[in-house]
């Protein structure tokens, strides 16, 4: 229950990070957050022979906002270092609606205080949070290494269980998400043995109004976690959205698309087919979650343009 | 701060596991409970141990792998699982365990009393870690909502209590401002309701 010896770094720059990477990175581990790599080090399912500890990297540790000329919106950028702890923060959610939905569902209090996004998206749990939003966000990680840098889109990187496209010496710097011009409705729904726990499965819907404002949408992502060997969006899912809206009929072929478009590993609390069956019945109420969402969302500019015309602006 | 390494130990020499040499240690320096802390360590040591060693024993090791709250200390403010940490990360920061709650004399400070009047404890292996994510709470909020106790909590596990005593005694110390049972989550009241 005590981790097997390993020569411990702790670089303050990246470029130390990338050095020390390029020298040891097979046999070495980046520390961010800790609490999943911890874990296997001290079950000695991980020895890493080097440890690398990025947490006083300053240059991890940043947000910003960046004017998106092609979409007229903004990307919001988040460092690798960014705690889960943030996006529970109150305001958070004008900045990112979705992370600040699942924030308050990513393990207990005390693990997000320190687990860091960069590290649950390179852990790639299949049942996490955060992997599941960045692909429901059509959202980027931003990847360096001594060999220079490099983007890689959400739907590129998750491979298998905690398998990931990165290389043996890249590190996340940071996560790149498109924040839309427009209106967005998010919802978000997972059952998990106990409140705080991985999810057993989980579902997240992200729609935006079309800029016309007369309520027909633009984007929808239904995006599962748990329900596969990667989180999965299930493009038969969105489409029903794109064309009616979110009505009865839609979220009955939302569930179905869901139920035959997912491929759970069974696990020991939960059979394939409660899995299967669960992911559709959360896929429907994300949905109905972000349709009310939308909905309030439209409602508050209305009013606030009514209100603004009354008072003669 | 620069870089710091130590040198290679071999992975897989059994020997190295056991004995580590001295040039291994790295020195940690950090504040515990208000006083400077000077330690040698290998730099495998959990902040656990390293705390114990260090005199505090009421951080306990229970699971080891952040299920359990046992171990769980205030990290320059803010609650983290020391069995989730390595000692030297602990370095130039602010810890702070149970140790740090009673008065000098041993008169307890008004969370442990609250416990203490509302059998907030039987064993007292969980009450160290609990003590000290409900110090960070209650800091933050002296008059915390009952959902925000319980998230707060949940992060924990007792195997004597039930919990409801720990909760009556938060509640009673935030003047009976907590909202009423099934009140929603502090986090706002997400479809994800399910979960529980
Ligand atoms: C009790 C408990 C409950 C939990 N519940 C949940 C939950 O419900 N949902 C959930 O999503 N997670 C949960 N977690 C996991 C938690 O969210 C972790 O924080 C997260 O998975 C990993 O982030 P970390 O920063 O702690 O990474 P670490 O543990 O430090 O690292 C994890 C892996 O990522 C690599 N890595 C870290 N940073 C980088 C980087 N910048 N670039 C490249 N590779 C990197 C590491 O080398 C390692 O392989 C739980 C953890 C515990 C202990
Ligand atoms: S010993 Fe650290 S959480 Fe159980
Ligand atoms: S009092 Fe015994 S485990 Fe909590």
């Amino acid at each position: 229950m005590k981790p097997a010896p390993f020569a411990y770094h702790r670089p303050s720059g990246l470029d130390e990070v990338l050095e020390l990477l390029a020298v040891h990175g097979a046999d070495a581990k980046l520390l961010a957050g800790g609490q999943s790599l911890l874990p296997l080090m001290n079950f000695r399912l991980s020895r890493p022979a080097h440890v690398i500890d990025v947490n006083r990297v300053a240059a991890l540790d940043y947000e910003q906002a960046l004017d998106d000329a092609r979409e007229g919106g903004q990307r919001l950028v988040l460092g690798a270092l960014t705690r889960h702890r943030r996006l529970t923060e109150p305001g958070f959610e004008r900045r990112c609606r979705l992370l600040s939905l699942v924030g308050p569902w990513i393990g207990h209090p005390q693990i997000r205080t320190r687990g860091t996004l960069g590290g649950s998206i390179a852990h790639a749990d299949s049942a996490a949070e955060l992997p599941g939003a960045l692909l429901a966000l059509d959202g980027e990680v931003l990847v360096a290494s001594s060999r220079g840098e490099r983007v890689i889109a959400a739907r590129d990187l998750f491979v298998h269980h905690l398998t990931t496209t990165l290389e043996d010496d890249e590190v996340i710097t940071g996560v790149r998400i498109p924040v839309p011009a427009g209106r967005e409705g998010c919802g978000f729904a997972e059952v998990a043995a106990r409140r705080g726990d991985f999810a057993l499965a989980g579902a997240m819907v992200r729609l935006s109004a079309a800029p016309a404002g007369d309520g027909s949408l633009a984007e929808a992502r239904v995006v599962l976690i748990g329900a596969g060997p990667t989180p999965l969006r299930v493009e038969a899912a969105e489409r029903p959205l794109l064309e009616g809206g979110v009505t009865p009929a839609s979220l009955e072929a939302l569930e179905a698309a869901v139920r035959s478009g997912v491929d759970p590993t069974p696990q020991q609390a939960a059979s394939r087919e409660y899995l299967v069956r669960v992911a559709g019945t959360l896929a429907r109420r994300a949905a109905e979650q972000a349709g009310a969402d939308l909905a309030a969302r439209l409602g508050d500019d209305a009013a606030g343009r009514e209100n603004g015309s009354r008072h003669g602006r | 701060m620069g870089a710091e390494s130590t040198s290679t130990t071999p992975r897989d020499d059994p020997a190295a596991q056991h004995a580590e040499p001295a040039a291994e240690r790295l020195e940690t320096t950090f504040e515990l409970n208000g006083s400077g802390v000077r330690l040698e360590v290998a730099p495998r040591m959990l902040l656990t141990d390293a705390l114990r060693q260090a005199g505090a024993h009421g951080t306990r090791a229970g699971c080891e792998h952040g299920v359990c709250g046992a171990c769980t200390v205030l990290l320059d403010g803010e609650p983290v699982r020391s069995c989730l940490m390595l000692a030297v990360q602990a370095d130039g920061c602010r810890v702070e365990t149970v140790e740090s709650l009673a008065a000098a004399d041993g008169s307890l400070d008004p969370l442990q009393d609250a416990f203490h009047r509302h059998h907030g404890l039987q064993c007292g292996f969980c009450t160290g870690g609990i003590l000290m994510s409900l110090t960070a709470l209650l800091r933050e909020d002296p008059a915390p909502s009952e959902a925000l106790v319980r998230d707060t909590l949940q992060g924990h596990l007792c195997r004597c209590t039930g919990y409801q005593q720990m909760i009556d005694a938060v509640l009673e110390l935030a003047g009976g401002a907590g909202g009423p049972p099934g009140a929603p989550d502090a986090d706002g009241s997400t479809a994800g309701g399910a979960g529980r």
